[in-house]
């Protein structure tokens, strides 16, 4: 029976949602142990919370924080876990990370995928949406290690079990570190973090200006204690900042409810919201894309549907 | 010396393209009356980039496009060099058919990086609109052992290294990586330039040079992947249209809707 091992991230003394979506999808594969590589300053505090999720063995490396760290510290823990699967989610820093690992250990990456499963020869078979999720890909990998990256939120983290145990090592690893950050600037959003909404108002290239950003999405996020959103016309427009954008290069939600107003639906857009729970769209185009991923949809000017909308909305809610 | 940057360029299914367009046979993507390709929107935005630094510098520099494919729509391809930029390198090979598996094209594009001789910065697209993998600009970094920063939305040489402002998920970072290196830019870099009527009547001008597998001394090896499937994913058509007399009456219906299925 062969091993997994999975990379990722610790954050506030808790392993990052991320790597417990990695942890639960390797233990899907039914292999034998799972190790698993935290980075970060909080890695050693994340540790049982990792085993917790599910991992058998956990390598922490606490000062892995530039991105050429954390990918010799991902090297070293292939090597030392000789693990025939090695897992990562496409996070910020998994984007850089995990493509790096791949061609280093000799093979490319399974990018992005939605779910990953063993045949019956022990290969990784990779499901992963494709031009803009257009269409989907199954690949098997053929690379010792396979290597994948998952799409966040595309797997549940297992209920943590307090009572499993592992051991926890530090990592030995050698950082050549090249790149390095001078500073890091946030942008501060408005409202609530569109990742952990439960609902995300998004307007897109038919709202046609900055002001329905800050006047009507943001008065009905607000009354449902969601976030907004926007497509990535509607962000290079310069409109709102970048941080808004919902998409394949921008934000990934999942959302009870995503509200998509004046948005086509490009396969690039639905990429970011297409597992929201309940879809909704208002579009004055009624042969747009979105009217055939949406669970409700109104055809119309948002002009007049948005406030009557809201109205009697404030009339259901008190 | 001049600076001497390399831009690489993917010639690819405009991602325009409507969906009632886009069709697969056999495992492959193809278009519905045979849409024109265009070149990947963020590989223009990597041009940009390039044409930026030159500007910045001058005019001392030299900006070589590479692109890696198997055939090209020539008056396609050669964009890049009606934007501004100052030569053209196909790397055209029947082997270098591979949107599953970015092995060959990582080595064609080191190969030919190496061969070129001097390359000081390599500027890429963040991903190709086709396969989404995000990862041959990395491969070449790895490849020729040389520093990345990707996503950028700024792209500055100073001396000895490049500083690149990369877009984070809520704000953004400033890096800084010595020369040789490689960087990846986002369309937050902004609109790339349209070309002007004497950039394209100097493109059509130009042969550009073509290198195949064997004058750069690759072949595949071992793939990465095997393509199993490739499908429309199924879309369940459930969709409820709200109506009304009026659109602002479609808005309170929808507000109704909403509540009677408990979802608000």
């Amino acid at each position: 029976m062969a091993d997994a091992l999975i990379i990722g991230e610790a954050a506030g003394g808790a392993p990052a949602s991320a790597a417990l979506e990695c942890i639960a999808a390797a233990r899907s594969l039914g292999v034998e142990r799972v190790h698993a590589l935290l980075t970060g300053p909080a890695a050693a505090a994340a540790a049982p919370g990792a085993i917790a999720g599910g991992a058998d063995a956990v390598y922490t490396a606490a000062d892995a924080e530039e991105l050429d760290a954390q990918l010799d510290a991902a090297q070293a823990a292939a090597a030392q876990s000789g693990a025939r699967y090695v897992l990562g989610a496409k996070t910020l820093a998994g984007r850089d990370v995990m493509p790096r690992l791949a061609f280093r250990l000799g093979t490319a990456l399974a990018s992005d995928c939605s779910s990953v499963a063993l045949d019956g020869e022990g290969r990784l078979i990779a499901t992963r949406p494709v031009y803009g999720g257009a269409a989907e890909a199954a690949v098997a990998c053929l690379g010792d290690p396979a290597v994948a990256s998952l799409r966040p939120k595309s797997v549940d983290p297992l209920p943590p079990d307090a009572s499993r145990s592992g051991e926890t090592t530090p990592l030995a690893f050698e950082a050549n570190v090249r790149t390095r950050t001078l500073e890091r600037v946030e942008e501060a959003g408005e409202g609530v973090r569109m990742e952990n909404a439960r609902v995300v108002v998004s307007g897109g290239r038919g709202l046609g200006g900055p002001e329905p950003f800050e006047n009507e999405l943001r008065e009905l996020a607000d009354m449902l204690g969601g976030a907004v959103g926007a497509s990535r016309a509607a962000c290079d427009a310069g409109w709102v900042p970048a941080g808004y954008q919902v998409g394949l290069t921008g934000k990934t939600v999942t959302p009870d409810l995503y509200v998509a107003v004046g948005i086509s639906g490009a396969s690039q857009h639905m990429a970011g919201c297409g597992n929201a729970k309940t879809l909704v769209a208002i579009n004055k185009d009624a042969g747009a894309n979105i009217f055939k991923e949406a669970r409700f949809g109104v055809a119309g000017d948002w002009r007049k549907v948005l406030p009557a909308f809201i109205e009697q909305l404030h009339e259901l809610m008190g | 010396m001049p600076l001497h940057i390399v831009v690489t360029a993917k010639q690819t299914l405009d991602p325009e393209t409507p969906l009632s367009a886009f069709q697969i046979v056999d495992n492959a993507v193809s278009t519905v009356g045979n849409m024109p390709p265009v070149i990947n929107g963020y590989d223009e935005q990597a041009v940009e980039a390039a044409l930026r630094i030159k500007e910045a510098s001058g005019g001392e520099a030299r900006v070589t496009v590479l692109s890696c494919g198997t055939d090209f729509a020539l008056d396609v391809i050669k964009k890049p060099l009606a934007m501004g930029a100052d030569e053209l390198v196909l790397l055209q090979d029947a082997a270098f058919d591979n949107a599953i598996d970015p092995t060959l094209t990582v080595a064609a594009l080191a190969a030919a990086i190496r061969k070129l001789g001097s390359v000081d910065l390599v500027i890429s697209g963040r991903q190709a609109s086709d396969w989404d993998n995000a990862q041959v600009p990395l491969g070449v970094a790895e490849a020729l052992g040389w520093p990345v920063a990707t996503i950028g939305r700024k792209v500055e040489i100073l001396d000895g290294s490049v500083r690149v402002e990369r877009v984070l998920p809520d704000g953004h970072e400033v890096v800084e990586a010595p020369l040789p290196a490689v960087v990846t830019v986002s369309n937050e870099l902004g609109q790339a330039r349209y070309p002007n009527m004497r950039g394209i009547m100097a493109a059509r001008r130009v042969q550009p040079t073509v290198w195949s597998a064997a004058d750069l001394g690759v072949e595949a090896g071992r793939p990465a992947f095997e393509l199993l499937s490739l499908a429309k994913p199924e879309r369940a058509a459930r969709t409820e249209m709200i109506e009304g007399d009026s659109e602002e009456e479609a808005g309170r219906k929808l507000a109704l809707r909403l509540r009677e299925e408990r979802i608000l």
